[in-house]
C-alpha cells in the first residue's frame, strides 16, 4: 500500500525536466543573453534595422501581430457582457487572459524596440505629440492594458483569496468592458493608420485611406480565431484545469465563432475590393505584387472563410479548429506584408530588410514568455474553472 | 480663440490636444451620468 | 516669438534677399495654412553644382560631426551612390548620363517641409517646424521610435542605431542655430559656386522662376519642392528630370498631415460616439432580459395560478363528492342503525345514541 501510495505522489510531480521545459528554457536563456546585447550594444548590436527600414520584425510581428490577436478579449467580453451572450461567458476569462499577456508582452517588446526605453511614458505624461498616430497607439495601448489588467484581477484575487476587493472589482467588470471595447477599436485601427503616413512607401494595394477600417474589421476574426485556436491548445494541455461548465460551453462558443469569424471575413474581402476599387489599383493585380496579395487575399481570407463556413453548418469541429490556425497564420502574413514585404517595396532587393537571428530570437523569447506566463496563471488560477466561492455570483 | 496658426501640423497638434481632452472628460462623465441616470431603478445586479 | 527685428534684418542681409517687407502675416484662421510667412529655405541650383562636397565639410564642421574615413577632398566617393546617415547631415551624389555633357551633382538633406510628416508622426513633439522655417529636434524628448523616419517622403532622419543609452535621430538642422545668430547655414556660406541660395522661400521661388524664364532650355520647368508634399523649404533647380536624379515625382502635392487628419478625426468622435451606443447596447440587451425574465416569471405565476385552480376545483369536487360520500353514508349509516335501533329498541336503547354521534 506504502509504494503505491508513494509513486502516485511521484506520478503527482512531475519532473522539471519536460520536453516543453527545456524548450523554454533554451530560447529563454539565449533571450536574456540577446537582451544584454541589446541593452549595452544598442539596436545596431542585434538587429538588422536600416535607415530606410527602421522598423522591422519587433514592429511587425510583436507589436502589429501581438495586438491583432489580443483581440479576442475585446470581442469576447463585448459579446458576452454588453451583447448579453451569456453563454459565452466561460470563454471571457482565458480571452482575457491572453488579451492581457499580449499587451503585456508588446509593451515588452516595444522596450526593445524604441531606442530610449525608459522614456516610453514621455508620449502621455510628458510631452503630448498629439498630431501623430503613434499618440493615439501609446495612449491606447497604455489605458487598454490597464483596464485588462484591472479585468483580470478577478480570477487573481480569487486565486489569492481576497473576497472584497474581488467582489469591488466584479462591480466595475461593465464599464471596464465598453471602455475595453472602445480603446481596442480605436487602437487596432490605428496600427493601420500608422502607415497612412507613407503613402510613398507602402505598395498600393495595401495602402488605402481604408487601412485603418481594414486592421480594425481583420483584427475582429483575428480574435475570434485566435480564441477558437487557444482553446484547442488548452483543451489538449490543459483540460484537466476545465469544469464541466467550461468544456460544455467551448463547443458552443467554437461553433459560433467560427460562424462570426466567416461571416466577417467575407466582408472584409468586400471591403478590400471597394478599396481597390476606390484607389483604382486593378492593375496592380497583374503584377507579381498582385499575385501576393491574391494570395493573402484568397488563400489566407477567403478560404479559411469558407472551411469555417463548412466546419461550423456541419458543426465540426476539427475543422474549425484547424481552419482557426490557419486564419491566424492570414492575420500574421496580413501585418508582415503591411509592415515588412510591401513596405518600401520600391527599394532595390539588396538594401531590403531581412531580421537577424537575434531579433527573432528575441521575438521567440518573448512569445516563450507568454506561454510560460499562461501556463502559469492558468494551471493556478480560475480560468478555466469557476471558483467554487464564486460560482453563485457568476451564474446569472 | 484668437491664435493664429500658421502650419496644419501646428492646427492639429493644439485642436488633438483639445479634442482628446474632451474624449477624457466623456468617457468620465458618461459613466457617471448613466450611474445618475438609473439610479432610482430598482436595484438589479449589474454584474 | 524670439527672434527680434535686428536679427531679422541681419539674416536678410546675410541672405542679400533684399528689403525686408512688411510682414504679411496670413493668420491661418480657416482650413488654410501657408506656413510662416518670414520663413527661410535655400536655392539649390544642380546646373552650378560641381561636385567638390565643400557643403560636406562645412557641414561636417559647423555640426560637431565624427570626422569621415576618406577626406572630404577625395572625390573618389562620388563614384558610389551614398545616403544619408547618422554621421552626415548631407551629401553629394553625382548622376553620370551618357548623352548629356557631363556629370550632374545633387545635394541631398533633409527638405525642411513646410508641412513636415516626421513633426506630424513624432508622439512627443521632439520636431517642429520653426519660424525660421527650420524643422528642428530635440533629443531631450525624441524616445527613439523611429516613427519619423517611417513618414519621411524623402528618407531623412537617420538613426544612431550603434548607441546603447543616447541614441539620436540625426539630420539636417538648417543651421537653426547660426540662423538665429545671422549667419548663413555652414553649407551655403562654404558653396564656392553659388549654387546653394539662402533666402526668404517666397523670394527663392521668384527667384527660380526667373532662371527658368531666363533659361528656358537650360531648366526643366519645375521647381522641386514648391509643391511637393505639400512643399518644402528647400528648392532645386534641375536641368533634367527629377526623377533621373533620384527624386521621387510621385509624391504629390499633398501634405503628410492631411493624409491622416482623416483618421485622426474619426478617433475621439468614435469613441464618444461608440460609449453611447455601447452603453445603449448593453441597455437593451438587459432589458430584453429583464422582459424574457419577467415573462418567463409571469408564465410560472400563471401556470401556478392556473395549477391552483385546478387544484382548488379539484379539491372542490373531491369534497362534494366525500360530502355526498359522508351523506350517503351518514344517510346509511343513520337508515343501519335506526333499523336496527327499531330491531334493538326494546333490548338496548343509548347503542342506537353512541352510532348517530359517531358519524357527525
Ligand atoms: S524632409 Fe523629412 S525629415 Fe526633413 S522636414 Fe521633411 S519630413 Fe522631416
Ligand atoms: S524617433 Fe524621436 S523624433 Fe522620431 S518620431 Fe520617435 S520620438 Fe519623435
Amino acid at each position: 500500500m506504502q509504494q503505491i501510495s508513494a509513486s502516485l505522489k511521484n506520478a503527482a510531480k512531475p519532473s522539471v525536466w519536460t520536453p516543453f521545459n527545456i524548450v523554454a528554457g533554451i530560447i529563454i536563456a539565449v533571450g536574456l543573453v540577446l537582451t544584454v546585447i541589446r541593452f549595452t550594444g544598442g539596436l545596431g548590436a542585434v538587429t538588422n534595422l536600416d535607415h530606410h527600414t527602421p522598423w522591422g520584425l519587433w514592429i511587425g510581428f510583436d507589436l502589429l501581430c501581438g495586438v491583432a490577436l489580443a483581440a479576442g478579449g475585446y470581442m469576447t467580453s463585448a459579446a458576452c457582457y454588453i451583447f448579453g451572450l451569456k453563454r459565452f461567458h466561460s470563454a471571457v476569462r482565458p480571452a482575457i487572459l491572453t488579451a492581457f499577456l499580449g499587451y503585456a508582452l508588446v509593451v515588452l517588446a516595444l522596450h526593445y524596440d524604441v531606442g530610449r526605453p525608459w522614456r516610453l511614458p514621455y508620449p502621455i505624461f510628458y510631452s503630448q505629440g498629439t498630431s501623430s498616430l503613434l499618440f493615439e497607439v501609446a495612449l491606447c495601448v497604455f489605458l487598454y492594458l490597464t483596464v485588462l489588467f484591472v479585468e483580470f484581477t478577478p480570477a487573481a484575487l480569487e486565486w489569492l483569496g481576497l473576497k472584497r476587493a474581488r467582489n469591488l472589482v466584479v462591480r466595475l467588470v461593465l464599464v471596464l468592458t465598453i471602455f475595453g471595447v472602445l480603446l481596442s477599436t480605436l487602437h487596432q485601427s490605428s496600427l493601420g493608420a500608422l502607415y497612412l503616413i507613407a503613402p510613398s512607401k507602402l505598395h498600393p494595394l495595401w495602402y488605402s485611406s481604408y487601412l485603418a477600417l481594414f486592421f480594425f474589421v481583420s483584427s475582429m476574426f483575428a480574435g475570434l480565431s485566435m480564441v477558437i485556436f487557444e482553446s484547442t491548445l488548452s483543451h489538449r494541455f490543459l483540460h484537466h484545469k476545465m469544469d464541466e461548465h467550461h468544456i460544455e460551453q467551448s463547443h458552443g462558443v467554437a461553433i459560433s465563432f467560427a460562424k462570426a469569424a466567416s461571416f466577417i471575413m467575407v466582408g472584409y474581402l468586400f471591403m478590400q475590393m471597394i478599396g481597390l476599387a476606390a484607389d483604382n489599383d486593378w492593375h496592380y493585380l497583374t503584377t507579381g505584387w498582385g499575385a501576393w496579395y491574391l494570395v493573402e487575399m484568397i488563400g489566407f481570407v477567403a478560404l479559411p472563410a469558407f472551411f469555417f463556413a463548412v466546419g461550423s453548418r456541419e458543426r465540426n469541429l476539427r475543422l474549425i479548429r484547424w481552419t482557426a490556425l490557419w486564419a491566424v497564420l492570414g492575420i500574421v502574413l496580413n501585418r508582415l506584408n503591411v509592415s515588412l514585404v510591401a513596405f518600401n517595396w520600391q527599394l532595390p532587393a539588396d538594401q531590403r530588410y531581412f531580421p537577424s537571428w537575434m531579433e527573432v530570437g528575441i521575438t521567440l523569447f518573448i512569445v516563450t514568455l507568454g506561454v510560460v506566463a499562461y501556463r502559469f496563471i492558468a494551471t493556478r488560477m480560475p480560468i478555466f474553472y469557476e471558483h467554487p466561492d464564486y460560482k453563485e455570483q457568476q451564474e446569472e | 480663440m484668437e491664435q493664429a496658426f500658421f502650419t496644419l501640423q501646428e492646427f492639429m497638434t493644439h485642436t488633438k490636444a483639445v479634442v482628446y481632452l474632451l474624449m477624457a472628460a466623456a468617457l468620465i462623465g458618461l459613466p457617471l451620468f448613466w450611474l445618475f441616470l438609473t439610479g432610482r431603478d430598482e436595484k438589479k445586479r449589474t454584474f | 516669438m524670439g527672434i527680434t527685428r535686428r536679427q531679422l534684418f541681419g539674416w536678410m542681409a546675410a541672405a542679400g534677399a533684399g528689403a525686408l517687407a512688411p510682414g504679411v502675416a496670413k493668420a491661418a484662421t480657416g482650413k488654410h495654412f501657408s506656413g510662416y510667412p518670414e520663413s527661410f529655405g535655400v536655392l539649390h541650383d544642380i546646373t552650378h553644382c560641381i561636385g567638390c562636397r565643400k557643403c560636406e565639410a562645412a557641414c561636417n564642421e559647423v555640426n560637431d560631426l565624427p570626422a569621415p574615413d576618406k577626406p572630404f577632398d577625395d572625390l573618389k566617393v562620388l563614384q558610389d551612390k551614398r545616403q544619408l546617415n547618422a554621421t552626415a547631415y548631407t551629401v553629394v551624389n553625382r548622376y553620370q548620363f551618357e548623352s548629356a555633357s557631363g556629370p550632374l551633382y545633387v545635394k541631398t538633406q533633409c527638405n525642411h517641409c513646410l508641412e513636415p510628416a516626421c513633426a506630424s508622426a513624432c508622439f512627443v513633439k521632439a520636431l517642429r517646424k520653426d519660424e525660421t522655417g527650420a524643422v528642428v529636434y530635440d533629443a531631450s524628448l525624441c524616445v527613439g521610435c523611429r516613427y519619423c523616419m517611417i513618414a519621411c517622403p524623402f528618407q531623412v532622419p537617420a538613426y544612431e542605431y550603434d548607441k546603447a543609452f543616447t541614441p539620436r535621430v540625426m539630420k539636417c538642422t538648417l543651421c537653426y542655430p547660426r540662423i538665429r545668430e545671422g549667419k548663413l547655414p555652414g553649407c551655403v556660406a562654404a558653396c564656392p559656386k553659388e549654387a546653394l541660395t539662402f533666402g526668404k522661400r517666397d523670394e527663392l521661388i521668384k527667384e527660380a522662376q526667373r532662371r527658368i524664364n531666363r533659361n528656358p532650355e537650360k531648366y526643366v520647368d519645375h521647381i522641386y519642392g514648391q509643391f511637393e508634399m505639400g512643399g518644402t523649404s528647400w528648392l532645386y533647380l534641375s536641368p533634367r528630370s527629377f526623377s533621373s536624379l533620384g527624386m521621387r515625382e510621385d509624391l504629390g502635392d499633398k501634405a503628410a498631415p492631411e493624409y491622416t487628419s482623416g483618421a485622426l478625426a474619426v478617433v475621439p468622435m468614435a469613441v464618444t460616439a461608440g460609449a453611447v451606443l455601447l452603453t445603449g447596447i448593453y441597455a437593451i440587451a438587459r432589458r430584453r432580459e429583464q422582459i424574457a425574465e419577467d415573462e418567463r416569471q409571469a408564465a410560472v405565476a400563471q401556470t401556478r395560478a392556473q395549477a391552483e385552480e385546478e387544484m382548488k376545483q379539484k379539491l372542490a369536487e373531491q369534497k362534494k363528492a366525500a360530502d355526498k360520500e359522508r351523506e350517503s353514508v351518514v344517510k346509511r349509516e343513520v337508515e343501519k342503525a335506526l333499523k336496527e335501533a327499531e330491531e334493538q329498541r326494546a333490548a338496548d336503547k343509548p347503542a342506537a345514541d353512541d352510532d348517530s354521534g359517531k358519524e357527525t
